[in-house]
This record gives C-alpha cells, structure tokens and sequence, in this order.
C-alpha cells in the first residue's frame, strides 16, 4: 500500500525551526530526515520514520509555498495564504536572509553579475555550503542590493523596515560597504582573512570614515566615505616629507617602546619604511582605485613586514599606539584631528587584521 | 423592491503581472449581481490599483439577496484583445440580511481563479439596505439565524425547540452539459461554482421560509451537503433544528461551559418570538418550492394561503422528532435509548427523470427548468429512510431523535443514503411535540436510564440497577452520537476507539451492483459493531459517544468506518474482561497460544485502565441486589438497510445465544481480528483523542487551539484484488489509519500536554485502488495539574495569552484601554458593531506606536488620526490581518462567543494542468487547503469576526490524472463567524483584534 498523497495544513501554518534550517542549508528531503532521526526528535516523540519523512515532506512543501512571500518581506506581513505569527515570521525571515561566513567571504567584494552566478558552484565546492544555500544566499544579495541601488537619499533611512533590521543586526551592512567600494578581498594575500574580519573593519570605516559619521547620527549614516575627509588625508603627507619631523617622530617613538619588547632592533630599523608605508595609503585613498585595495595595501606595506619581523600581536599593539600617540608631541605637525580620525580605524583594523 | 445592495471597490493589491512586456498589469472590476453588472474605471499599471470607485447600488428582491451571491471579477484591460480575467470574489450577503448579524462587509479578499488559485487581493465593502417587507405573500425569509453550532449557541437562550426542518434541491450540473465540451475548464468551473451557490441560498430561503412557518425564528444545527450524482444532478440538501431563540443580554452570558440558561418558563406556552414580523403563510408544498425559474419570482406561481394561527406544530415537525443537535441544555434530554441507524442502497437512474430522455441531446434543453419533479424523488427516498429511523426510534421506546444527520456515499450510479440517530426521550419543556408528560428534572444519571418497558425489551439487554442513584435500571453499554451530556459522571478520561472495515465485492453494474451491495451491508455493520464492543471493553469502557459510522462505496470494494469517543460512565455497570477460547482445546501448542494472546489482552486492559485513568470505586453486587450474572454482547444499534426495490430486512446485531466477551479463534480470520484488537497504535503520552466536542474528564483547557486538516491517499498495491489480499490489506489499511494519527501527534507535540478534539474522519473510495482519507479536527492544549478534577466552578486559570504566540506584541496594549467602555450590560448590538470599530481603531493605533518605537522608523509611519474613521484605514495597504482562529468546536476554550455574525458555507473548485509543476498532488492539493483557509478567514474578517467555530469540511472530492498532468478538487466548507472575547475580558480583546501589524508605511520590499 503506498501514500499516493499526504498533506496536513494547519489554520496556524505549523514550521519546525529546525526543519526550516535544514530546508535553507539546501538539505534534500531525504538528507534532511536523516539528520533529524540522528538529532533524535523521534525517541522524543514516538515516531517512526515514516511520520518524520511525512513531516519533513509537509515543511518543505510549506517553504516553498512561502518562498515567494519571503522574497518581499512586506508581502509576508500582510499575505492572507499563510496565517503566521508576527514573532515566527520575523524568524522566517532573519534566517531566510542569513548568510555563511564561508560564503559571503567569497562573495564579499565580487562584481555581483551573471559571471558569479556561474562561479556559485565553485564557491559551493570550495566553502562546503550547498548549491541550493549558495543560489539563496546570492540571490538575496543581489534581492536587497537591487531595493537599496534604487533608493535615493540615506541608504540606512530609505530601505524597507525589514531589510533595516537585516542591515543593523547582521552582515547586509559590511556586504554593502563592500560591494559599494568594491573593497579587493580576494587576492591571495587576503586569503587568511574571514568575513568577520572584513565585517569588523568596514564598521570601522562606516562608523568613523564615512559622512554620518561626523554627526554621529546613525540613522542618516551613509556608507559613502567623506570625501573632505579623504582631501584633508593628503596633508598628513607631512610626516613623511619632511625629514625632521619623520626623525623626530622616530625618535620619539622608539624612547617609549626601548626596553619594552624583544622587537625593539626590528621596529627601530623598519620605523621608516612602516610609517611611509601608512602615510601613502592615507594620502592615496582620494582614488577610488586605491580605495579598493586598501586592505591589500595595508597587507603589504604594513602588516606582512612585521609578520617577516616575527612581531606578536602586543608587539604590534604596542608599536602602533605609541606611533599614534607620540604625532601628537610633534609641535609642528598641525593635523592632529585628521591624524587621530585616521589612526583610530587603521589601528583597530591592524589588530584585527594581524593573527599571530 | 425590498432592498437596496451597495458595493464600492476599494483597493487591490499583489496583483500578477498581466502585461509580461511592462510587468504591470491594467487592473478594473466588474461587479456582478443578479443580472446586472456594474464596472470600475481601469486603474492603469498598477500591481496595486486604488480604484475607490463610486458606490454601485443594486435594487432588488430580498428573495434574490438570499439567493445570489455577489459576484466580483478582477480583470486586466486589454486594448486589442479580449479582457483577461484574473479572478473573481463571490461574496455571500446572507449575514447582512439578519438584522443581529453584521451590518457591513469590508475587507480585503483574496482574488481566486480555479484555474492559478489565489492571485492577490481586493478590498470591498458592502452594504445592505432592507426596507420594511409588510407583503405577507412574500418568498423570502430574511432574518432567520442559521448556525451551523449543533447546540444551543453561545449568547442566546432557546425559548423553544420547535423541531425537524430539512429541504433539498436539485439541478443538473454543469459539468456534465454538452456546452461542458466546448468551454474551458475555467468557464465550466466558475458555472458549477456559481450554481451551487445559488443553490445553497434558495436551500436556505427556503428552510428559512419552514422556520418563519413553525413559529421559529433560527436553525440551528444546519448541516448542508452536496450529492454530486453525476449525469443524474446535483443534489443539494440540508437539514436542521428550528428553534426560537431569544438573546441573552452580554451581561449575563454564561461562560463556556454552560450552554444556555434555563428558561423560566415551563408549563405555559412558550413565548413566540416578537423579534422578527414572522410572515404567516404557509409553505407550499415541496414540490412547488421546488427551483421556480428565477425569471417568474414576481409573479407567484402558487399563491399561499393566508395561515393565521400562532406557532401551531406543522406537520414536519409531527412526523419527524429529529433533532440535528448534539450537545443539549441540562435537562433536555430524559433518556436515551441508543443508536438507531438505516441505509439504503439506491440506484441513480435516469428513469426519475422522465423530462429527460436518454440521449443527450435531450440535455440542450433549458437545464433550469427540466428537472422540476427530480426533487421529489429524492425526497421519497429520505422520507423512507426518516420513517425507518422513527420506526427504530420507537422499538426503543423513544420519541425523539437526537444527534440526528444524513449523509450519503456515491459510486458512479450507485448511491448509498444514511441516516443514524440517537433515540431520546426529551425534556417537554422546551417542544410542543411532547406535550403529554411532565416530569421534575431528572438526576443527573437520568439519560443513562432505559426507556423502553423493561418487560418488553426491544432487544437482549441486560440490565442492573443504575450505579449512581440505584433506582432505576441503566443497560450495561451505551451507544449514543450525539456528546457527552454535561451532567454526566464519567471515571476517568475518554479516548477515541475506531472501528475499520474493508469488503471486496465484485464490479458489477446497476441493479445487480445494489443487490450485491445491499447484501454486503448487514455484515459491515455487524463486524463494525463487534470491532467497537471489543475495542470498547479492552478499554474498559462502557459507553460511546459520537458514534459516527461511515460506509463508503467504491468500484470494487466496501470501506467502513466507525468513530466514537469511549467513556467509562460511573452510572453504568464496569465492563467484563474479554476471554480468548480456542476451538480445539486438546491442541497444547494452540492452548498456549491462546494463553499468551489472553494475556496479553490482560495486560492491555489494566494498562489502558491506568492510562485513562479508570479507578470506579469498587461496589459489591449485592448491594445493587441484582447480581450481574454472566455478561451477554447486545446491541444498542438498531438498523436495517432496504435497496432500491423497498426490501426490508432487519438484522439483530446481538449475536444471538452466543457470549460475546469470548473471543474464539477457530480460523485465520479471528486470529487477524484480534491481532487489528491489540496493535492499534498507542498514544503518546501528553497526547489524547476524542471525536466529541470536548475529551470527557478533562475540564481545564487552556487556549492553545490548532485547527488541521490533513488529507491522504493510500494506493492499493494489489493489481489483482483476490480474497487472500484482502487481510493483507485490510492490516494495512487499519495500520496506515492509525499512522495518520501518529502523524498528527508528532506534529502537534509542541502543544503537549493536548487533546485532539472532533476528530472527523471522512473515507473514500475516488478510484478503483485509491483510499482517501480527509481528516479534520483541533488540538487544544489543557492544563494538566488540572485535568483530574472537574473544577467546582468553570473559571479555569486564564494563563495564557489568548491567541496562541500571535499576539506577541500587542498584548501589552490590552490593559489601558479595558477601562474605556465598561458596564457592558446593556449592550445593544446594532451600536456595538460601532463600538467595537473605534475600539480596534485603538488598538491598531496602539499597535502602531508600539511597532514604532521598536523599530525606529520615524518617517513614513502612516498617521492614524484618531478622527480616522475604521472604513478607510481597513482599506490601507499595510493594514494589519486579522488573526482568525477555526475550530470544528462550538466554542472557543478561554473564550466567550459575544456575537453570531452568519453562517460561512463556501464552495470551491481548483483546476490544474500543470500538476507536476505545482508539486505533484500534495503539493496541489496542500496550496488548494491553505487557499480555502485564507479565504474563510477572509471573509470572516470582512464580516468584522475573529473566529469560525463548527467549522467543518464537508466535501473534498480530489480526481487525479497523473499522465495528463491534470488534477481538480472540490472542497465544501461551513461555520459560524463570530465575534469572541477572552472569557476574562468585559470588552473585545485587544490581543486579538489585530495582530500581524506590522509598518504601515508603504513599503514593498523587495519586489
């Protein structure tokens, strides 16, 4: 005797978290039951595998169904179809727009476009996240990109409610940022870094570089970085330029740190080429060009000399912040807000971006 | 011209695309009623069209307000070629003709089309304007209540039970037309739906027409059913109680668990309601109400005659003491005999058609007009079965019916009618039928006692003194289906015991189908029966209620089906055990056999003693002074089956001299029988079932309510269908019902500790080796520190917050605003309505602030000014869905019913034929469910309700053709809508009224 058809439809649409989960990570139906009678829900309940596959089959058809409604968030709210809970379907959607780490990571920085839609299957290979998971995660991308490119005014003010959450809340944020800057991320040399990385140093831009972030006014924030700023960036050449005030500051720097770390030769000798190397990525960043390979130029000219100096992260905590606090003792150097406006976000980027 | 219909078109939103090049869609209305169509303007590429259109006025005869149904297509505006429909609304006006029903219909609707199902959404408003009818000529009845409730509803009183009211119509159906072969499926399907429909408000007027005629002034347990006979017609029939009901002030509303107060009055002439100018005329007779063409509803064709004396009992209701209810005010019922039941097998034939030949052609006659006399026929076949009931009714010694229904079973031209019943001698009180004795009211163990002469039993029973008040004698088992009276004492808990039956018969056809059929019958039952004792005392049992004995009809086999919820009663006797005997006692290897199935027996029956709780105190025979000698089966089920041909025969289903309780195993057949006995799937714990209203013993339910329905079909593996098979098979059946079950179990576990209420089960046969299976019925969570006692008063703890999680945010709005309208007790229901619309403005007001502040939008928030009136902010974009809960019960647990807003019955067809795309059956079927929901809970919400209480799915009629790609499904639905409130609550809930908000501000997301 076989089941030609089985369907349950409760007046309360009926979603296990658990099932929707499996059902988002691109789990098949099949796989999916598996996973569950490994999380033993059914000694829990009494049930055989039966049941549990005629369950898993009413979820999935139930995810489908919605799929649609979850595409516009709005529509979920006030759909007559599916009578959810306000508090489920704030759920359905959070976790419909989740992303991988593993995922995003790859997709951080790329040009979004059909070329990508076809390396979606590398990426599934390489992150070990589904196809189906992949093809979600990046249609979501695209989805909320598409809402946010035609919006005029403030990004953060003008996007639907729903979406605002998704972009306070989690990644949508720093994805932006990034595919807004076309931030490279994806050179070899960057390889070592996870999306968390990246995802804590675009806050630091967002919340210290970009135009909101003078008025210190989340809700008018923009993810456009403040061009004045990035003009006043170049007279901070000065430190460089000018042989006196590079030896002064030099000197400075290495009175404090002599005698407080076994890396005191290294940073005396490399104290020259470290702080060009800084100063040329502030002064270069009115480039759009160069705005995109910030990260990879603060890879090369600062982060992968120390690493070859076997800095330790203190060693490099320790360095930095002198090589911050001591520009300010220079009496001719007159940019100390710019400098400090600066300093902050490449310090804290630097101890993040630096793994032992 | 006795009214005035004005409908205006708001608004539509989610619209599809219509125009694939600009991906917009050119949106307008037309607005159908009657013959007259009105149109909005097109509202140009918009997939979310504010057409605000004038107010369209329809002038017409209530008779057709009652009839039509208003019908609102949605269409896309095409230059160069024809219009392209995008669905329609048909929008029932019954609830606005009803003076204490609602007094406007308005919101959003999903747009249906039978072919792509739900494609977005409209926002109507419609309104009625009946003038005062004083043409005591007229056709019409407006103002009867009809609920679908089978007991007293909830706010009012019943003055009186006037009795039995039924009617049926019948026409031909559209599908089967020759014009069916040249239209499209839509067309053909938007016509059968549109007819029955209109079949259903005639069926209605006309029922209402009987009620106005006996003095009534509402039905209540109306139960309407579809008989889609094919090439024969189209059946429509329904019955019901006509009462006069009279509305209890809020103020004093009992709570849920008191059904009606008592009226004070007794002996004197019950008062004959004043609400409603009843028209005093009589009916004309069956057959002259039978379909007039709707074009001679002015002229009257049979003028009645003026009747001019008060609520004299019409001959309906003499002949037919039958009640539709199933629960009753304390009091109401005085014994109870037992389950009385008749079927009979009828052949569908063309030859009660004489208008019609037997080609075709014949049928390009007008069809509206031709099948004038079928009525009649069927109505002799129901007349046969009721008189058969009555007949029944009486050898038990009883003069009523109660927990009476009608159903029937079709295969292709055979059709199985039944109808069963439970003989009752009521209460005089409240019926001018039994006017001739008066009795004080009875002990709360007086329906348990026999009615019938104890000399001159209509049956084998036995009898023992009744175990509670010791006078007179109760029977030792008793079937009933109607609930559990509320008086009752029960020990320990309920549980749901199902008998299953499958029977091979041979294809045949006409009337040697029925003979066959006819002779197959008796044994379905009697087996039914032995399988429900046995189930019955295995769970040391001793009554049932809710029987429920279904008997489908397919090609080539007989399923039967019987449910009942199982009660141990504290008045009846304590069950025997059961006894395994071997039928050759030398066998050692037999005996021991036999030994080990006796005990496992055993152990089941001291296990499901201790699972339901089943502790009656111990009492010694001699006490009662009647000792019980050894227990002997008998049957409470009186039936008996006739064929087309009139043949009675009557089966005593007492299994004669024979002890029941011993179980022989003499063959592979008993073996198999008391294999099925011990391997139904146990409940999980945390779990119960019944198919009762409410589960018996359990007392303290809390207001987690989920409403289900599940559908499934078991493909017969067999090609060949041989008798070995059938064991094979029938195991399977019975293992793959319990396992439906078991689904519904690991499903609802996050409701645990919870009851499965009103489990209906409805079998199939829709194909040669298909076995459908619908399934519908709620979870209801109770409280289980509680469930043991039968709390003193019924105020059960209110801890939970009333709908279920869905008021997550909007509770903490329910407090301020409690203090605004108080001293409810005069309430008068025509302002309430407005009351109550400022009341939700309120909230939604509140709701909004709330949402507002967590979530920081401080733009675009829409501005609800107080002045706001409720219409237009109903109809904004963002505004929030009404939570709507559904529950086949007639009450809400933790709730109080405050207003009846009308009867929901809807009729849908879904058309497919793209079915692999849409997910195979279940993924079809699955959306067409949903669909339905949505659309009751629409329309219920349109009507300003929040909930459907007796809901149930009468019909889902699923044909499939895989190869084709093709599928359609027909789903019939009913309830009552209704405004409830938290049982705690003076004032409509906040919580409830709207939850689902969500920013007003006009966004889209990502589309």
């Amino acid at each position: 005797m076989a089941v030609e058809l089985d369907v349950f439809v409760g007046n309360t649409t009926i979603m296990d978290e658990e099932v929707y989960q499996l059902w988002l990570d691109g789990y098949t139906v099949n796989d999916a039951v598996k996973v569950r009678m490994e999380g033993g829900v059914m000694e829990e309940c009494e049930a055989s595998a039966d049941v549990l596959l005629s369950d898993t089959m009413d979820q999935y058809r139930t995810f489908q169904m919605c799929e649609r409604l979850l595409h516009s968030p709005s529509k979920l709210a006030n759909q007559l179809l599916f009578q959810i809970p306000p508090n489920r379907q704030a759920m359905l959607i959070e976790r419909y727009y989740a992303f991988d780490d593993a995922f995003v990571r790859e997709v951080l920085g790329k040009k979004l476009s059909k070329g990508t839609k076809k390396d979606l299957d590398d990426i599934g290979a390489k992150t070990g996240v589904t196809l189906k998971s992949c093809r979600r995660q990046f249609d979501n991308f695209k989805r909320v990109f598409k809402v946010v490119e035609e919006l005029k005014g403030p990004l953060v003010e003008n996007i639907p409610p729903i979406m605002r959450l998704l972009l306070i809340s989690g990644i949508m944020l720093p994805l932006f940022f990034f595919a807004n800057h076309r931030f490279e991320t994806g050179k070899r040399k960057l390889q070592y870094l996870t999306f968390q990385d990246f995802a804590f140093c675009a806050g630091q831009l967002i919340s210290n570089w970009t135009v909101g972030a003078v008025d210190n006014m989340v809700e008018d924030m923009d993810v456009d970085l403040d061009k004045e700023f990035l003009q006043e960036l170049k007279e901070l050449k000065v430190l460089i330029t000018d042989k006196d005030l590079l030896d002064q500051h030099k000197s400075l720097v290495c009175t404090a740190l002599r005698g407080k770390t076994k890396a005191f030769n290294e940073m005396e000798a490399n104290f020259k080429n470290l702080s060009r190397g800084l100063v040329n990525i502030a002064a270069k960043l009115t480039n759009t060009k160069d705005v995109r390979d910030f990260f990879i130029d603060l890879v090369e000219k600062f982060i992968e000399p120390c690493r070859s100096d076997r800095w330790t992260a203190a060693d490099m905590r320790l360095y930095l912040t002198h090589y911050n606090n001591s520009a300010h003792i220079l009496d001719t150097f007159k940019h100390q807000a710019v400098w400090d406006r600066y300093m902050v976000v490449i310090k804290s980027c630097i101890f993040k971006m630096y793994h032992d | 011209m006795p009214g005035k219909l004005k409908v205006k078109i708001v608004a539509g939103r989610h619209l599809p695309v219509m125009d694939r090049a600009s991906d917009l869609t050119d949106a307008f209305v037309e607005v159908k009623f009657g013959n007259t169509t009105f149109k909005t303007d097109v509202f140009p590429k918009s997939l979310n069209p504010q057409w605000n259109s004038e107010w369209f006025k329809f002038e017409v005869d209530d008779e057709d307000l009652q009839d039509e149904p208003l019908q609102v297509t949605v269409l896309d505006h095409d230059t160069y070629s024809a219009n392209d429909a995008i669905g329609k609304v048909y929008i029932d006006i019954d609830p606005l003709l009803c003076s204490e029903a609602a007094s406007v219909i308005s919101g959003w609707f999903p747009i249906y089309d039978t072919i792509h199902g739900i494609r977005g959404e409209i926002n109507v408003l419609v309104k009625v304007e009946l003038f005062n009818d004083l043409n005591r000529f007229r056709q019409s009845s407006c103002g009867v209540k009809f609920f679908c409730t089978t007991s007293i509803p909830r706010c009012y009183r019943a003055a009186m039970v006037h009795g039995f009211v039924e009617e049926l119509v019948v026409n031909e159906d559209p599908e089967y037309q020759w014009i069916d072969r040249i239209r499209s499926p839509r067309a053909s399907n938007e016509a059968r739906q549109r007819l029955i429909s209109l079949m259903s408000g005639e069926l209605q007027r006309k029922i209402g027409l009987k009620v106005l005629e006996m003095g009534g002034n509402a039905v209540v347990g109306y139960l309407q059913c579809f008989d889609l006979e094919g090439e024969s017609g189209l059946v429509v029939r329904a019955i019901g109680t006509a009462c006069t009901l009279d509305k209890l002030s809020s103020g004093s509303a009992p709570n849920t668990n008191t059904h009606i107060a008592l009226p004070t009055t007794s002996s004197s002439p019950p008062p004959f309601s004043p609400s409603k100018p009843c028209s005093r005329q009589s009916s004309s007779s069956d057959t002259d109400l039978s379909l007039t063409p709707k074009t001679g509803k002015n002229t009257w064709p049979h003028p009645p005659l003026p009747f001019s004396s008060l609520p004299s009992p019409s001959p309906h209701c003499g002949e037919f003491p039958f009640f539709t209810l199933t629960s009753f005010p304390p009091g109401f019922l005085l014994h109870v005999g037992g389950v009385v039941s008749a079927r009979s097998v009828k052949l569908l034939d063309r030859i009660h058609n004489p208008a019609l030949g037997n080609t075709r052609s014949y049928k390009l006659l007008d069809w509206n007009s031709v099948t004038a006399d079928e009525p009649e026929t069927r109505d002799a076949w129901w007349e046969e079965i009721r008189q058969e009931i009555k007949s029944h009714a009486k050898a038990l010694g009883c003069h009523g019916v109660v927990g009476y229904s009608e159903s029937t079973s079709i295969c292709e031209e055979v059709c199985i009618l039944s109808a069963s019943g439970t003989a009752a001698i009521l209460n005089p009180r409240w019926c001018v039928l039994f006017a001739r004795f008066e009795e004080p009211s009875p002990p709360s163990c007086g329906f348990c006692h026999i009615p019938y002469d104890e000399l001159n039993m209509p049956f084998p029973a036995q009898l023992t003194y009744c175990y509670h008040c010791r006078r007179q004698k109760v029977p030792d088992v008793l079937f009933t289906t109607i609930n559990l009276p509320q008086e009752a004492a029960v020990t320990g808990k309920g549980c749901l015991i199902q008998a299953r039956l499958c029977r091979l018969k041979k294809k045949a056809q006409g009337e040697v189908n029925a003979t066959a059929i006819s002779n197959l019958l008796p044994f379905m039952e009697y087996e039914l029966h032995t399988q429900l004792m046995n189930k019955l005392k295995l769970r040391s049992m001793n009554a049932l209620f809710g029987l429920h004995i279904q008997i489908s009809v397919g090609e080539n086999m007989l399923l039967g089906l019987a449910s009942a919820t199982g009660v141990y009663l504290t008045a009846l006797p304590a069950p025997g055990g059961i006894q395994i005997a071997g039928k050759t006692p030398g066998d050692l290897s037999n005996e021991h056999h036999i030994l080990t199935i006796q005990k496992r027996i055993n152990d089941t029956i001291a296990k499901n003693k201790e699972l339901y709780q089943i502790n009656p105190p111990e009492l010694t025979e001699e006490v009662v002074g009647s000792p019980i000698p050894e227990p002997r089966q008998r049957s409470r089920l009186f039936r008996s089956h006739s064929e087309s041909s009139d043949e009675l025969s009557e089966l005593d289903l007492s299994h004669g001299k024979k002890d029941a309780f011993v179980l022989e195993i003499d063959d592979t057949d008993a073996v198999e029988d008391i294999h099925s006995l011990l391997t139904d799937a146990p409940t999980p714990t945390g779990f119960y079932s019944c198919n009762t209203e409410i589960m018996p013993g359990i007392y303290s339910w809390t207001s987690g309510v989920q409403m289900f329905t599940s559908v499934r079909v078991f493909r017969l593996s067999n090609a060949n269908l041989t008798n070995q098979g059938l064991n094979k098979i029938f195991t399977d059946l019975c293992e793959n019902l319990g396992c439906v079950l078991k689904d519904f179990y690991f499903k609802l576990r996050s409701m645990i500790p919870c009851c499965l209420c009103q489990l209906n089960f409805a079998v199939a046969v829709p194909e040669e080796e298909l076995i459908q299976v619908a399934v519908t019925a709620v979870a209801m969570t109770f409280d289980k520190d509680q469930a043991q006692e039968k709390p003193a008063d019924n105020e059960t703890e209110e801890q939970l917050q009333f709908p279920m999680e869905l008021c997550a945010d909007a509770s903490s709005a329910n407090t301020q605003p409690s203090s605004k309208i108080s001293g409810t007790a005069s309430v008068d229901y025509g302002s309430f309505a407005d009351r109550c619309s400022t009341w939700l403005e309120l909230l939604r007001l509140k709701a909004h602030t709330i949402r507002r502040g967590s979530v920081k939008t401080s733009r675009r928030t829409q501005s609800l000014g107080r002045s706001r009136s409720l219409r237009s902010n109903r109809s904004f974009r963002g505004s929030p869905v009404t939570v709507v809960k559904m529950t086949p019960l007639s009450f809400l647990p933790g709730t109080r019913i405050i207003k009846y807003l009308g009867i929901i019955n809807m009729f849908f067809i879904r058309e497919t034929t793209s079915l692999r795309e849409e997910g195979g059956v279940s993924g079809f079927l699955h959306t067409f469910i949903a669909e339905v929901f949505a659309m009751v809970r629409a329309h219920v919400a349109a009507l300003g309700g929040n909930a459907v209480v007796s809901y149930s799915m009468k019909e889902c009629m699923l044909m499939e053709n895989p190869n084709k790609n093709q599928a359609q499904c027909l789903i019939n639905v009913s309830g009552d809508a209704v405004i409830c409130v938290r049982e705690t609550d003076q004032e409509p809930n906040p919580s409830m009224a709207n939850i689902g908000q969500t920013c007003a501000s006009g966004t889209d997301g990502a589309t």
